[in-house]
């Protein structure tokens, strides 16, 4: 059996946990440097606030229906987020993290077991342990943890957000109430070719014959099906390695300075080599990207990018900075106001087997140096160690001006009781 | 390994061998007599280990006022709360309490529950159903400066 919890606006109810007096209020959360809506509290779905509502468009929208807006505290979103799954981890010990907020658990020998029962302990535990409100569902495989979780989402009132999906009654029934577009893994292109099939609900895709399904679309679609029949075929994913990295920002102010921009970049180079070397990856391809601010169409709009190849792959924030900066100088164009600057890292292999070189090779002493200077950052935080085409003396700042408390990561920032 | 050989050429690949490091002794060896307290080396003690029962359930507070000096908490004092712990009795407990948090003593019995500060001049709390009301977690220690 495959479980996928979820928590429910995950980042309103961090905000909540540590403020109740938000409970029962719309709130909604922003994208980092406040663009838009990323997060809704029920409430404020209720009211109709959109997913992804530019701020500056909807700030009088949300003053008027007393809709609370915060900045993203990823800080305190990923610290909570640990604790959930550390929790998840005492249910089974097979588990993928599969977002920030969810995780499917697989249940190896419980059979016997009742699943109801388990999927209430789970949902209470994260429930008083982290103040974060869950969905389970629980199916005999992971696609069909999914539709049992959006049941659970969907009807509170019955399920208590638990639901399992344990007899192929109830299989049947769920498939048919769960519309294509709902089920995970049907993406639009698919969700297309079904329509013209006539097949409106998952049940109506499961009715395809498996040969067709196979051939027509992919074998990724086929596991799909078997999937929602109950025979599981997607497992549990191992921890993948990303296929490639970005750093990407909109920039407080515009830039029409080249070296300002070049600072940026080399900083965001900085932050992809140290993603790169997390996960033990290497590069093979540097991008880089430039854009003017699109929504001021007054101004001269102006949108470049430049790929790099290496001649080998490397992980060295030395390189991958020196390169993405050489990068700006050929595509940077004066007069133009920026907005906006990312760096992509791709091609990416294992660092511990990489085909070796015969004549060009990374200075072998970039590894101890990369090693040393990521622990040190990790030690001293904030990144006290950057590369000197790094600006030395700001730490890049986003602007955040709705934020709360970092109550869990900030020794100044806990909560205050009388 | 001998790769490959030709008449002018002989390539060799590397044999690498992983895990044979020299270990490296940081009491520093000057040729003398070892540290004989090396061999009764133990960790160090953690505060940490001490104070956080459960890591996962743990936040922090920090106390404002001087309701609860009877119990040793002051103004400023960080306290430990472990939310997995279950309510109960005499158990000094992080509330939230219409609008605001508060820590008191949980006085509980068959006719209600009460937040008993420990300050004579301090009222007792009733809860009614008029309250809003949440036991947040179990305070486990108070740290101070002194």
């Amino acid at each position: 059996m495959y479980a996928l919890v979820d928590c429910n606006n995950f980042y309103a109810s961090c905000e909540r946990a540590f403020n109740p007096a938000l409970r029962n209020k719309p709130i909604a959360i922003l994208s980092n440097n406040d663009g838009c809506v990323i997060s809704r509290s029920d409430e404020a779905k209720a009211l109709k606030l959109p997913m992804g509502a530019p701020i500056f468009k909807w700030d009088s929208f949300c003053k008027a229906n007393n809709i609370l807006v915060f900045s993203s505290n990823y800080p305190l979103y990923g610290d909570m987020s640990s604790r959930i799954m550390k929790i998840l981890e005492q249910f089974t010990p097979d588990i993928e993290i599969y977002s920030i907020d969810e995780s499917f658990l697989e249940f190896k020998g419980f059979e016997n077991h009742d699943f109801k029962d388990y999927g209430n302990q789970i949902r209470t535990r994260v429930l008083k342990w982290t103040g974060i409100p869950t969905c389970v569902g629980i199916a005999p495989t992971k696609a069909l943890s999914k539709v049992a979780n959006k049941i659970a989402r969907k009807f509170p009132e019955q399920t208590k957000g638990v639901y399992v999906i344990d007899s192929d009654e109830k299989r049947i029934k769920a498939l048919k109430w769960i519309t294509l577009e709902d089920v995970w893994g049907i993406g639009r292109g698919l969700q297309k070719r079904l329509k013209a099939k006539g097949c409106k609900t998952a049940y109506d895709f499961t009715q395809l014959p498996d040969d067709w399904v196979r051939k027509s679309f992919s074998i990724t679609a086929w596991k799909l099906k078997k999937d929602l029949e109950g025979i599981s075929k997607i497992k549990l994913d191992e921890v993948e390695a990303k296929r490639a990295i970005a750093t990407t920002r909109s920039f407080e102010y515009t830039y029409s300075d080249i070296d300002n921009i070049k600072e940026r970049i080399s900083t965001f180079a900085t932050s992809c080599a140290e993603k790169l070397r997390k996960q033990g990856s290497s590069c093979h391809v540097i991008y880089v990207v430039l854009s003017s601010d699109k929504h001021k169409k007054d101004l001269q709009q102006h949108r470049a990018s430049r790929v790099v190849n290496l001649p080998y792959p490397t992980d060295s924030s030395l390189i991958i900075s020196q390169e993405a900066v050489q990068s700006v100088s050929h595509i940077f164009k004066k007069g133009i106001k920026y907005k906006r600057a990312g760096v992509i890292v791709m091609g990416l292999v294992p660092t511990n087997n990489h085909q070796l070189q015969m004549f060009e090779h990374e200075n072998p002493k970039h590894k101890p140096l990369m090693y040393t200077i990521d622990k040190l950052n990790e030690k001293y935080a904030n990144y006290k160690v950057k590369l000197g085409s790094q600006d030395l003396k700001r730490t890049w700042k986003m602007r955040q001006e709705r934020l709360s408390p970092r109550y869990t990561t900030n020794i100044n920032d806990i909560i205050v009781v009388k | 390994m001998i790769l490959h050989k030709s008449n002018a050429l002989t390539f060799f690949t590397p044999n690498p061998i992983k895990g044979l490091g020299a270990p490296f002794f940081d009491t520093g060896i000057s040729a003398g007599f070892p540290s004989p307290a090396e061999d009764f080396k133990e960790q160090r003690l953690s505060l940490d280990k001490e104070l956080v029962k459960n890591k996962e359930a743990t936040f922090f507070a920090r106390v404002s006022g001087q309701s609860m000096i009877g119990a040793g908490l002051d103004d400023n004092d960080l306290l430990v709360i472990d939310r997995s712990l279950e309510p109960s009795h005499n158990k000094i407990a992080v509330c939230f309490l219409d609008g605001e948090f508060t820590v008191k003593r949980l006085k509980v019995n068959t006719d209600g529950v009460w937040l008993k500060p420990e300050n004579p001049n301090y009222p007792i709390i009733k809860i009614t159903a008029e309250n809003d009301f949440i036991i947040w977690g179990i305070v486990t220690n108070v740290i101070k400066k002194v």
